[in-house]
């Protein structure tokens, strides 16, 4: 018998294999204990300022990839939530007169909490409409944003910019307290896009994804879990931006409110492989410390542009899916011809694949599986 | 015996085409009902209707009693009545395991959704059952993307059956799959059927309908022109009409005419 309709019939796919698992656990640690021991072997101001930015990159494009990467409703508006949350922590320091130090850290996690405010009203709005218009509707609540950082004078100081007070810290010391704040925002924003990917209503997203209008026959409230998912994220992006401000020492509108991020971030989940948790950190920790270095060795800011530019083109002919998944695919598959060869080579199983055939006769011999 | 499904005198145009035209349809509890008519005479724009998808513009659609027109085609689910689509509508890049697990969750708080894991055991249990029932249990770990059509029309009808609904929709469950598969979903609907689920078939294998339905509702031209027993069906001049008057679909009517007795018994085939 051969039904048509139930010919590819491959052997099932092993969810992860014991050594697959330990192998992806040794990997995380790995990373985990670069990420903390950078800044420590690698001293010098210059590397660990191109450490900061990158950290502060990764845990944005990780944050941005939790809501876009996830749902497939590519924002292109996320400075929105980077630049309130740079704004945030300078209004904050400012008003309440803090000194440099560790005291202003405390209040990241508020910029974190003002970016989710923010999200409410744009997210209800711009998640109205789908796919392209929804990246439209994006730059557009951007420019509104940049905008009113221009034009809210009174509270923003217009285009002079606030000045963040400067931390006491001298030397190489300086770098690593930004560094390590920068680490935890990315421990955070990591933590919350694993949860989110394992959770009930990630996987409602990812069925957003696939087909929205399936998923709303489903019984999924499609606004609903849309909204979540881009306020979570906008948390982990206003956090991130809070950071970096500090970093910097001083804001401006025009670089706390920048097109660049936000194809910045998205470029990075592109090219380390989109709706992956390890793809975004992984191209943001490529591109952002290469952007960094260029700008630093060769001071032609704008160079790195053209390189994003070849780079999304690149990426988008040679790797659509991303770094790691086409990594991961091609290990899968070479594995998957190596254990093929050592089952032909041990003369069992060769040939074509069993039929399904007795598994659907027993299947309706035995009746309905279904009692309620 | 009151009406599980009523659809009271439904219209809905689009632009200057009257897709339905006043159309009436009573599904009862616990039947088999089919829905059929020649293309274009508004069977799935009905189903768009019933499901949430499509507001009609005048006319009600009551489930169990409850008002449910222009609802939100995840409240309709909600309320019990599950669909399929003409063509089919899986998650291609979620595993087939996880297409399953998408409806379990209807049930769920946003609050409770965000913090819990993506299934329990029991869940995972359920859907591995009703996998196995519509024979896709070896593929629960693959990409749904990678399952042909007639597995795509099984895992369709498996993860709305996942939200035990009390009515299910099938919007032409045999079209274009082959005739055992055909068989073996006739099959699974007598079986849910024997356990109490009602349905309501849109098919245009008329072997199938007649076969497999208690109750036959024909539609043309946006309107249901005829319901009654399969026998009725047979004999009844206007519904040849339906299928002869310029439809490219007259050797339906041969179809409608014969008995068509050589379905639903095992696997064709083997």
């Amino acid at each position: 018998m051969t039904p048509d309709a139930f010919s590819p019939a491959p052997a099932p796919v092993p969810s992860s294999s014991t050594a697959a698992r330990w192998t992806k656990a040794g990997a995380w640690v790995a990373a985990g204990i670069v990420l903390i021991a950078f800044p420590l072997v690698f001293s010098t101001p210059a590397v660990t300022s191109i450490a900061v930015f990158t950290v502060i990159f990764m845990a944005a494009a990780t944050a941005w990839n939790s809501f876009s990467g996830y749902s497939g409703y590519i924002s292109i508006g996320h400075a929105v939530f980077f630049g309130s949350g740079a704004y945030t922590i300078a209004l904050i320091a400012l008003h309440l007169h803090l000194a440099g130090g560790y005291g202003i850290f405390w209040y990241v996690p508020l910029a974190g909490v003002v970016a989710m405010v923010i999200a409410v009203p744009v997210g209800l709005i711009a998640l109205r409409t789908r796919r392209h218009t929804f990246v439209v509707i994006t730059i557009a609540f951007f420019f509104i944003f940049q905008l009113l950082a221009y034009n809210l004078s009174s509270l923003t100081k217009g285009s002079a910019g606030i000045l963040l007070p400067t931390p006491p810290w001298t030397g190489v010391g300086f770098n690593q307290h930004f560094y390590y704040a920068a680490l935890v925002v990315l421990v955070v924003a990591v933590l919350l896009s694993a949860g989110v990917r394992h959770s009930r209503f990630g996987l409602q997203l990812l069925a957003i994804r696939d087909d929205e209008d399936r998923a709303a026959g489903l019984g999924v409230k499609t606004t609903r879990v849309k909204l979540i998912a881009y306020v979570i994220s906008a948390f982990s992006v206003g956090m991130a931006g809070a950071v970096w401000a500090y970093f910097l020492g001083d804001i401006h509108p025009q670089f706390a409110f920048t097109p660049l991020f936000d194809l910045a971030v998205a470029i990075m989940a592109f090219l380390g492989g989109l709706g992956t948790i390890s793809g975004p950190l992984f191209g943001a920790a490529l591109l952002e410390s290469l952007q960094q270095y260029f700008t630093l060795q060769y001071s032609a800011g704008d160079l790195y542009l053209f390189a994003y530019g070849a780079l999304f083109l690149v990426v988008i002919v040679a790797l659509p899916k991303g770094v790691i998944p086409t990594v991961a695919d091609g290990y899968r598959r070479w594995h998957e011809r190596r254990t093929q060869a050592m089952v032909d080579k041990t003369g069992r199983m060769s040939g074509a694949a069993p039929p399904l055939a007795p598994n659907l006769r027993t299947a309706m011999e035995t009746g309905p599986g279904v009692k309620r | 015996m009151s009406a599980l499904l009523e659809v009271d005198s439904v219209s809905r145009a689009f632009g200057g085409l009257v897709a339905l035209d006043g159309c009436s349809l009573r599904v009862e509890e616990g039947k088999v009902a089919g829905l059929i008519g020649p293309n274009g005479s508004g069977k799935t724009t009905l189903f768009n209707v019933v499901t949430g998808y499509v507001r009609p513009d005048a006319g009600k659609v009551r489930l169990d009693g409850v008002d449910v027109t222009g609802a939100s085609p995840a409240r309709v689910f909600g309320l019990g009545l599950g669909r399929t689509f003409q063509l089919t509508r899986i998650f291609a890049r979620l595993s087939v395991l996880e297409n399953m697990l998408v409806a379990t969750q209807r049930r769920e708080g946003w609050l409770r959704s965000v913090v819990k894991g993506q299934s329990s055991p029991a869940e995972r249990a359920r859907a591995m059952e009703l996998l196995e029932f519509v024979g896709l249990e070896r593929l629960a770990r693959s990409p749904a993307g990678i399952l042909s059509y007639g597995q795509r029309k099984l895992l369709e009808l498996a993860y709305v059956l996942v939200a035990d609904p009390v009515i299910i929709l099938l919007d032409e469950p045999a079209g274009g799959v082959n005739p055992s598969l055909i068989n073996m979903i006739a099959d699974r609907i007598r079986a849910l059927n024997a356990e109490g689920k009602t349905f309501l078939v849109v098919e245009h294998n008329m072997e199938f309908v007649m076969n497999l339905c208690d109750q036959v509702t024909v539609m043309s031209q946006g309107t249901v022109i005829v319901s009654g027993t399969p026998d009725v069906i047979r004999k009844d001049a206007r519904v040849l009409d339906a299928y002869l008057g310029g439809s490219d679909e007259d050797d339906l009517a041969d179809v409608v005419a014969g008995d068509g007795s050589e379905v639903g018994h095992g696997v064709a085939g083997g």
